[in-house]
């Protein structure tokens, strides 16, 4: 192998892409000669379920739904997230007071919240949305407040010699300074997010990815299922970019300061 | 006026073990005059300059500053913190690092703040570099940040925790000449901690050696050498030596005494 290939290979993600491609590839070949069943598709059928489903709008529709419910959820979740992590990392009485309850509430995995939530908030869109919020909200609550507790002493100190007043060392330092470990439990819930989306409209919607992929399985339309899945890893996969790409803009400070670029 | 600055029968417990930091230190520092603070470490010499500085308050005792009581964060004194990392916010650049000092303090224009911020950026040999951010910059120069902030408050004292001993030898010297000018351009009044005999001596007029823990002035001296000092002859001078043996043999000896007695 010469070295310019050996270098494609080490340093980009190339390979990485080959791979998907030679995957997608021995699917087609295995659903057209070796696993010949309505469950296995061709990449080929599943393709054409997609571009047809892209065409007439569907899935634009569902995604829309889920997009939206989940961005109701998270983004309550960032708000009050914040807003309570930033007075109880600030506040030591409000850390004591909250730090308990939080730990107690926050092994419980979002799904199990579920069937309390259809007791009390009903099947509608808005169990969905406080599903998502409730299960968004402990990644973002916890990195804020402890992003605010691992403030240094010196950077609170010189706030005070400097003059400034409780709002503006939340403006100056606290908020700038824990925005890495906020910005990290936000990526982490996002992801979270769109899980519980997915899950709260396979439970009971009419609408969304989640409730499209479901149907599609149990209306025996298998390549629509498939093509509803592939549509939600390209939708995650761009929200992460997304993300990642706000992100770096936001603190590129931070990384820079700890030579992460 | 002799009695600017004053430090009466100050002492400090830690509650955690009820052991005095430092107890019974009394000096003043006149207006205008450069004090070195040194004593070997755990002496309390930092905790003595955060209580001056009203960042922390003392068990027993009172800072005055004119005649007046001080337990809190004072305009007119300004603190330099030695870990200049921390002190110099990595979120903003240098010119918004200096313009946090003044920004919500005057009355003043947008433009005749940054034209005051970039005067004392000038100051400090740093008026290139407003635009930067501190991890583009030496350790040196952050530190020099750090000078120019203080110094755009136009306070009358500084306060110095230790500021250059972080630093490599070349940047120590370059800054300790740096604040000479400084102190006598400016006319301030600067009360200087460090734990390195030789950065006090060259500095100061005045040292103070506190003993080990609990901390109590150990001994006092006058330093009589001339200014503008220069690094490699001021350090050759026999007054300068003189001093230099009598320092070090007491503060061996309050390092030994410290081991004898601590815990």
């Amino acid at each position: 192998m010469n070295a310019k290939l050996q270098a494609l290979f080490r340093d980009s993600r190339f390979s990485g892409v080959v791979l998907i491609a030679l995957l997608l590839l021995s699917w087609q070949l295995s659903a057209m000669y070796l696993v010949k069943t309505p469950t296995w598709p061709t990449v080929a059928r599943i393709f054409e379920a997609w571009f047809e489903n892209i065409a007439d709008g569907t899935l634009a529709t569902h995604l829309l739904a889920t997009f939206w419910r989940q961005m109701l959820g998270y983004g309550l979740a960032v708000v009050l997230g914040i807003g309570l992590g930033l007075a109880m990392g600030y506040y030591r009485a409000l850390y004591n007071l909250f730090e308990p309850l939080v730990e107690v509430l926050r092994p419980i995995p979002g799904p199990a919240y579920l069937p309390l939530l259809v007791l009390f908030v009903g099947i509608g869109h808005e169990m969905k949305v406080v599903l998502i919020l409730v299960a968004s909200l402990f990644p973002i609550l916890l990195n804020t407040y402890s992003g605010v507790r691992s403030i240094d002493r010196v950077q609170f100190d010189t706030a005070r010699t400097l003059g400034l007043t409780t709002l503006q060392t939340f403006r100056e330092l606290v908020i700038p300074a824990a925005s890495p470990q906020i910005l990290t439990g936000m990526r982490i819930s996002l992801a979270i997010s769109l899980i519980l989306a997915i899950l709260g409209e396979m439970i009971v919607s009419n609408d969304g990815l989640g409730y499209f992929v479901l149907l599609s399985q149990r209306t025996f339309k298998v390549p629509e299922m498939y093509a509803g899945i592939f549509t939600l890893a390209l939708f995650g996969y761009a929200l992460n970019r997304l993300f990642l790409l706000i992100e770096a803009s936001l603190v590129r400070w931070h990384h820079e300061s700890s030579g992460r670029i | 006026m002799a009695d600017y600055l004053v430090v009466d029968r100050l002492e400090k417990r830690f509650t955690s073990h009820g052991r005095a930091a430092f107890r019974d230190i009394t000096f003043s520092v006149g207006q205008g005059e450069f004090v070195a603070l040194i004593g070997p470490s755990g002496c309390g010499k930092s905790t003595l300059l955060h209580i001056m500085a009203g960042l922390s308050q003392p068990t027993a005792g009172a800072i005055r500053l004119a005649g007046e009581d001080i337990s809190e964060p004072r305009p007119e004194m300004m603190f330099v913190f030695q870990q200049y990392t921390k002190s110099i916010f990595p979120w903003k650049t240098v010119l918004e690092n200096v313009r946090l000092g003044v920004k919500y303090q005057s009355s003043v224009s947008r433009q005749a703040l940054e034209k005051i911020c970039l005067e004392h950026l000038d100051l400090v040999g740093l008026g290139r570099y407003p635009h930067y951010y501190p991890y583009q910059l030496s350790g040196g120069m952050q530190q020099r940040v750090a000078i120019a902030r203080a110094l755009a408050r136009r306070p009358k004292i500084l306060l110095m925790d230790e500021p250059f001993s972080a630093l490599d030898a070349m940047m120590r010297a370059e800054l300790q000449d740096l604040l000479l000018q400084l102190w006598s351009n400016l006319r301030l009044t600067v009360l200087f901690v460090t734990h390195d005999l030789d950065e006090a001596l060259y500095l100061a007029q005045r040292v103070i050696l506190l003993s080990a823990s609990p901390g109590t002035i150990a001994d006092e001296v006058a330093v009589p050498l001339s200014y503008p000092r220069r690094q490699i002859e001021t350090r050759s001078e026999p007054d300068y030596l003189e001093l230099r043996e009598r320092l070090y043999r007491n503060m061996v000896a309050q390092v030994m005494a410290g081991r004898v007695n601590g815990p």
